[in-house]
């Protein structure tokens, strides 16, 4: 095979470098599109009208900073503080089993179809971290480590991530299942329905429940490990300052 | 049929807001880059106000060059450090408890809102016109829905604290900046997942896996299938870019043709292998980035760590699954 028909390829390794050289990801993926399109011998011209009309057709993907104003107004009203005191009045929640009927909710829901239900701007930032974060506090004090807190706050980003994928794909009318049938029709395979699409989505779908529920139930005591350490080395460094 | 919220009045309020957060950001002198940070933004929210406008008046082919040329310049702005975060009027500790204490489990009622009404309206109007006139966007009907819901959530935010919807925009101008250039990133993706196509990247990667891989080895080439979808997932962020590129030169050629593979098994798992890729990448800023933002994380790539172990064991067991449900 000659090499030119490696040329296609070239952005690929232009991102993973220019991520490994920590330059600015916009930069680098503009880059990359830029050294694809002129190596292929794209015009100038004719690229940036890729660009332009790829960019202003997944305008939808910004949405969501209309979901922010609400959340920067409930939040310089107290909402965070609130959903702490509130998680903090119910005795047997814990951070993980916050979390796990979290995730139990948002994969059926999404399976449902129902995916707007939560997501990070909307549910994560201004209810489920808190909450989660709160439980904690209630259970170890005030004073929790910052390190903890993050620790806690990303596992309920990573809940709601991986809840929502792999239950959307059960939905028939989601755009992965309507792409999966647009593709294998335009590819001539013709006797496949968008429902078996579905079907055949639950096996993965079962299997990141039981993964990340079985990780989920240990995290309370990774959690309650991380405050004895963080507990012995302050008792540690409080003897030696006295010493 | 005309419709009352299309889809592009929507992007016209994006881009309203967007020109909001561009004045306060002006005016910030806590800012040492505003006047940067400000471009940056404007051109970001110009592209929403004035992007359908400039292909309805220059036509398609010299309005898509516009704007290609003013994303080359938000590339530029972000990748050589123009974008700070300014200073906000934030209300302190102690005020916020107040108000915590005052307002009650009343203030959970705006935020449970934007669920709820989403949800509602996708069902409830869908196909719902009077008079003739739509009144959601009938192709993009959930985002019309969360438009809707964000507007009701918001009024009634400002019925519950009086704090009024100017004073929510400015409110939420920490949290905009603080997500910063990871907002854009998904559209770059798209932009290079769009010039990857025009390329025919798909034909070059049968080429590489066919010399070297042995097509007979059906095994290997499941791997080869899963592992594939997932990293090329990373690089393009988004297991939509990848799917049809892999599914394309992997699955198609080696796979259904080669090895008779049941197809809808086949690519559901496969379209899933991708999903993994996209909890381990940066490049998914608005799943693994924008949420260590909106949660300020100190390390940005703490909720992709957190996701890793889970990620790479469904891979493994998706690699299993294909292979046995696929091949029965």
């Amino acid at each position: 095979m000659d090499s030119s028909a490696l040329l296609p390829l070239i952005g690929i390794p232009i991102v993973v470098a220019g991520f490994a050289l920590r330059f600015n990801p916009l930069l680098v993926v503009t880059v990359a599109g830029l050294v694809t399109g002129l190596s292929v011998g794209m015009d100038f011209g004719m690229l940036l009208e890729t660009f332009g009309e790829k960019f202003i057709n997944s305008r939808s993907l910004a949405t969501f900073l209309l979901i922010l104003p609400v959340i920067g107004l409930l939040e310089h009203y107290g909402l965070k503080e609130r959903a702490q005191d509130w998680i903090a009045s119910i005795a047997s929640a814990t951070s993980a089993r916050i979390l796990m009927l979290y995730f139990l909710l948002r994969e059926g829901t999404a399976a449902l179809g129902l995916t707007y239900l939560g997501g990070q701007a909307q549910t994560v930032r201004p209810l489920l971290a808190p909450m989660a974060e709160g439980a904690a506090v209630s259970a170890y004090g005030e004073d929790l480590p910052q390190t903890i807190r993050d620790k806690i706050k990303a596992h309920s980003a990573a809940c709601d991530n991986i809840a929502v994928f792999f239950g959307e794909d059960i939905f028939i009318a989601f755009g992965a299942v309507l792409l999966m049938d647009a593709f294998l029709k335009e590819n001539g395979i013709t006797n496949i329905e968008p429902l078996h699409l579905g079907l055949w989505a639950i096996p993965t779908a079962l299997s990141a429940l039981i993964i990340h529920m079985f990780r989920l139930t240990r995290l309370d005591a990774s959690i309650r490990r991380d405050v004895a350490t963080w507990k012995n080395s302050s008792n540690l460094n409080g003897k030696q300052v006295t010493a | 049929m005309t419709t009352l919220i299309t889809i592009n009045r929507i992007y016209y309020l994006v881009g309203f807001i967007v020109m909001l957060l561009v004045g306060m950001t002006l005016k910030d002198k806590g800012n040492p880059k505003r006047f940067t940070t400000a471009l940056f933004w404007f051109l970001f929210g110009a592209i929403f106000l004035f992007g359908d406008l400039m292909v309805d008046q220059f036509g398609k082919s010299l309005a898509y060059r516009i704007i290609g040329v003013a994303v080359i310049l938000i590339a530029l702005l972000a990748g050589t450090g123009q974008l700070a975060p300014g200073s906000y009027a934030d209300s302190s500790d102690e005020e916020r408890k107040g108000f915590s204490k005052r307002f009650g489990n009343w203030l959970f009622f705006p935020a449970v809102l934007i669920p709820v009404i989403t949800v509602a309206c996708t069902i409830l109007l869908k196909g719902v016109s009077i008079g003739g006139v739509f009144l959601l966007d009938q192709k993009q009907l959930t985002l019309a829905s969360l438009c809707v819901a964000c507007i009701c959530a918001l009024l009634a935010g400002w019925k519950l604290t009086g704090g009024s919807p100017l004073q929510a925009v400015r409110q939420s101008r920490r949290l905009v900046d603080s997500i910063g250039w990871a907002a854009i990133l998904p559209l770059m993706l798209a932009m290079l997942g769009g010039v990857f196509v025009a390329a025919k990247t798909g034909n070059s990667v049968q080429q590489v896996v066919s010399l070297f891989v042995n097509p007979d080895n059906r095994f290997l080439v499941v791997v080869i299938y899963c592992v594939g979808m997932a990293l090329f997932t990373m690089v393009m962020g988004n297991a939509f870019a990848a799917f049809p590129v892999m599914t394309a030169g992997i699955a198609l050629p080696f796979l259904i043709t080669g090895h008779h593979a049941d197809p809808a098994p086949l690519v559901a798992i496969g379209m899933y292998s991708g999903y993994c890729g996209t909890l381990m990448t940066p490049m998914a800023a608005n799943y693994n980035i924008v949420p260590a933002a909106l949660l300020e994380l100190k390390d940005k790539y703490q909720v992709i760590k957190v996701q890793i172990p889970t990620a790479l064991t469904l891979l493994t067991v998706n690699v299993f699954l294909m292979y046995f449900l696929a091949f029965r």
